[in-house]
């Protein structure tokens, strides 16, 4: 494989809390164009990897890479450059709540784009009509529900056109019907776009459903402990946790 | 059956009574009684039953929990064959759901040298920490005269309306009665000595120098720096940080610029309405109290105090302003994410703040003194 197919490379990567190690030795690729599922158990440290590779915070040592690029290598104003080349979607949805829908979409559009009035209303308009939102522009956050609220933060990340997109817990706290919705928005929107997308889950109908590769951290083990295509995973587990992980099944049975 | 411990033979029968949360039957009593007779009996084992017609709940698990404990370390089986299915199906979960073991300690014992120390460095590190946020907000501070800080013009406007104009009523109220304090207090003393127009200086100098700057500064650090506290801390929580942050726009300069802006732009103007109203509160007692004439009091007035003294208070005025925006937003920048961390740091930008602004005013009054303003 050569390089240019990676968008993200993680290459021994260690995280930690000051002493405390959450994970250890981290070492996976993601392909340009390809759902990848970062899944584990509860207390692995899944979103804390997802803060990792999203810039939010440091790794204690190894490296993340962007098309080459060593983001923690790489100066500030480097870091914000690329980081404006990736979309993320928050467990919560992260709206500004300040703002309206409008506003949240149209603020780096506004911020980081020459465009006009007018071609921003249009590109808000658009983003929000991609998610079925249309029409609710002038609504502020704590007036819509929870799987709009994703939907909508799921608009804003797209406001820029990023390469990549990162998911935290996307169908948490979902029905199954918008759960299954949101998973059609994502392939749809890979496939529209283009895009790279990283989604941190532990929803097994998600996972199967729409990943491509995947990487499992183990709490227990603190180190990753499978990698590879998600039916591989699923039909040929390396490890036991993975096996009952990916199978739904208790531990010591099989 | 009735409740209470028979022995039949060598099986100790512990008989329940209904619990349904009443205080009626003493758990700990029927535990007590139980364990005395396996202790002072040749015991085999221990049977269970409900009185006649009762009802089982948790307490009544606790008890045969309690009573059965005991019972396995001296080797005594625990028969639960009278006690209804679920008895015994909740105990076996109970049971298998501890391969679980918690191993986080409770909270250990006070001591209350650990605790001051604890208390020592925390302070020291929250120094440090409150004088980095002030280098980084400096920078920010700079990042706006050369244009590139990234803030919305419509925030600084709202955080204007919200600490000025809305703060006039409480500003004005505070100065107004310390304005009337300041001059029955000075009034009873300067009696003594058959001074009592000096009341109009007193209130004058004391009012603008010291006490307007001070008091209009601790009522906004409650207002404003725990308001600023909460909202940043809410946004940490909601993870909305995060999101300005992956959008590569810099939460001192979106955020705490334009908050510290506002203060420092209001407070200024706010002590220079609070010295207004700190005099007039002084001006009604001497007038209306002390029997002073108008004339009298207001020229009395103006020979004891000139410009300097007014831009002393101003300038203080916009230090603390400053002191107070810095200490609520680190503070709610800091904050933990979940609901009571974020009370913490409303209470910490509030404690913080009152703090620093009497520091500071202790430094402004030596450096006044020996720079002779």
């Amino acid at each position: 494989m050569t390089t240019s197919d990676t968008a993200i490379s993680i290459q021994n990567m260690t995280m930690a809390y000051g002493d405390f190690v959450i994970q250890r030795d981290l070492n996976f690729d993601i392909r340009k164009g390809e759902i990848f599922i970062i899944m584990g158990d509860s207390g692995s440290g899944k979103s804390t990897l997802l803060k990792h590779m999203i810039g939010l915070k440091r790794p204690s040592s190894g490296t993340v890479l962007y098309d080459d690029m060593d983001f923690w290598a790489a100066s500030e104003s480097e870091r914000k450059l690329a980081s404006r080349r990736f979309g993320v979607l928050y467990q919560s949805g992260a709206l500004w709540s300040v703002m309206t829908l409008a506003e949240n979409i149209a603020l780096p559009l506004r911020t980081y784009t020459d465009y006009s009035e007018k071609d921003i209303t249009d590109i808000v308009a658009l983003k929000l009509s991609l998610v079925g939102l249309a029409g609710f522009e002038g609504f502020y956050p704590s007036e819509i529900s929870g799987g709009m609220k994703k939907r909508a933060g799921l608009a804003r990340a797209m406001a820029l056109d990023p390469e990549i997109l990162f998911f935290d817990e996307p169908s948490a706290g979902l029905d199954p019907i918008s759960a299954k919705r949101l998973d059609d928005l994502i392939i749809e929107l890979r496939d529209g776009l283009g895009a790279t997308i990283a989604i941190v889950t532990h929803e097994l109908a998600s996972i199967f459903a729409i990943g491509d590769r995947g990487v499992f951290v183990d709490a227990d083990a603190k180190k990753q402990t499978a990698l590879g295509k998600i039916d591989d995973l699923r039909n040929a587990p390396p490890n036991a946790k993975v096996a009952e992980f990916l199978n739904r099944s208790a531990p010591g049975s099989t | 059956m009735e409740a209470g411990t028979t022995i039949v033979g060598n099986i100790l029968h512990v008989v329940l009574p209904d619990s349904q949360f009443s205080n009626s039957f003493d758990a700990a009593a029927l535990k007590a009684d139980a364990v005395q007779l396996i202790d002072a009996n040749e015991i085999k084992g221990v049977k269970y039953f409900l009185a006649d017609g009762a009802a089982w709940n948790s307490q009544s698990l606790a008890v045969i929990n309690g009573i059965s404990k005991i019972a396995t370390k001296k080797g005594v089986q625990s028969d639960l064959s009278e006690m209804p299915l679920g008895v015994s199906k909740i105990l076996a979960l109970s049971k298998s759901a501890a391969s679980d073991v918690a191993t986080k300690s409770g909270p250990s014992s006070f001591n209350l040298f650990e605790a001051l120390g604890e208390q020592v460095i925390e302070a020291w590190r929250d120094v440090k920490e409150t004088s980095s946020f002030l280098v980084d907000a400096s920078r920010s501070f700079g990042r706006l005269f050369t244009g590139k800080a990234q803030y919305q013009r419509s925030d600084l406007s709202l955080f204007i309306q919200a600490t000025g104009p809305q703060a006039l009523i409480i500003v004005g109220v505070v100065n107004l009665l310390l304005g009337v304090i300041l001059a029955f207090m000075g009034a009873v003393q300067l009696k003594l000595f058959g001074a009592e127009i000096f009341v109009a200086d007193l209130v004058a100098f004391g009012h603008t120098r010291e006490i307007a700057p001070m008091m209009t500064a601790i009522v906004i650090a409650g207002r404003t720096g725990a308001a600023y506290a909460a909202q940043l801390g809410t946004m940490q929580v909601n993870e909305e940080i995060d999101a300005l942050k992956t959008f590569g726009f810099s939460p001192m300069d979106f955020l705490v610029l334009p908050r510290m802006l506002a203060l420092a732009l209001m407070m200024p103007l706010l002590v220079l309405y609070a010295d207004a109203l700190g005099i007039f509160g002084g001006y009604l007692i001497g007038v209306y109290t002390l029997d002073f004439g108008h004339m009298q009091y207001i020229v009395q007035t103006q020979n004891s105090i000139d410009l300097t003294d007014i831009l002393y208070g101003v300038f203080k005025g916009l230090v603390f302003g400053i002191l107070v925006a810095v200490i609520g937003c680190k503070e709610g920048l800091s904050s933990g994410r979940d609901a009571s961390a974020v009370g913490d740091a409303a209470t910490k930008a509030v404690v913080n703040g009152i703090l620093a602004i009497i520091v500071a005013t202790a430094i402004f009054s030596v450096l006044a003194t020996a720079l002779g303003i």
